[in-house]
């Protein structure tokens, strides 16, 4: 299980920041995910969109172990 | 004191008070250089910003950071502020502190810092209008200045070969 957190311009087109859901790789958290929500996971794949497990960030598929937190990170902008 | 220190709020920002501290007790630094950042009202347009972040993550990137910057321009000390959470046109997002012996470190400092906030930084950004909300991505000169600091540094025209 992993506890799936949604940043930005991907919270309000998801409608949700925040939740559990039960894969065992992040490969099989974008399937699930884009199966539930088409857009969404069509956006999850955006050249911009980087990934966040347990706050590093990562390239390609990982395993996810029962405890990991998992984080979408859009285009980032700040000051 | 510590040479790199990271800061987010949710409470407004005092940049004078900021600067004062920042800068107090230094006795071998030369230099002082500071950025502020404030939340512009786009022609009155905009009521708010709302700043998001990654609690735990983004601080830890920044300082990752802001450690790999003091290290490359020689600092004394670099400080970063910022805001998250919604905050109105004319108040301060970023406050960033850059102290060296010289100024020309000061200022790369300052400016490598700040370019990274625009673009790198785990932050989103959204802008509030009458019309709604819309998410702001940085410009592509965001982009371009960010991309300045990716070469190794050179060596100054006053160093030696």
């Amino acid at each position: 299980m992993a506890r799936v957190l949604l940043f930005g311009p991907l919270r309000d087109l998801a409608g949700w920041r925040v939740r559990d859901i039960d894969v065992e790789s992040l490969a099989a958290l974008k399937a699930q995910l884009a199966a539930e929500d088409p857009t969404l996971g069509e956006a999850l794949l955006a050249p911009g969109v980087q990934c966040a497990v347990d706050q590093v960030l990562v390239r390609g598929d990982v395993a996810l172990s029962p405890v990991t937190e998992v984080g979408f990170l859009p285009p980032m902008s700040g000051g | 004191m510590d040479v790199i220190e990271v800061r987010l709020t949710a409470t407004q920002l005092d940049p004078g008070h900021l600067l004062n501290a920042f800068q107090a007790g230094r006795l071998e630094t030369g230099a002082v250089v500071s950025f502020t950042g404030l939340a512009r009202a786009e022609g009155g347009q905009v009521e708010a910003l709302e700043l998001e972040a990654y609690p735990g993550f983004t601080e830890a990137e920044i300082t990752r950071m802001a450690a790999e910057v003091a290290a490359r321009h020689g600092l004394h000390g670099l400080l970063v502020v910022h805001r998250v959470g919604m905050i109105t046109p004319g108040e301060t997002i970023v406050f960033v502190g850059a102290a060296a012996a010289h100024r020309r470190a000061a200022f790369d400092g300052a400016d490598q810092m700040m370019d990274y906030l625009k673009s790198r930084a785990p932050f989103w950004k959204k802008s509030h209008d009458a019309a709604g909300g819309r998410w702001i991505e940085p410009r592509p000169e965001d982009y371009q200045d960010a991309a300045r600091w990716d070469a190794p540094a050179p060596l100054y025209r006053s160093d030696p070969p």
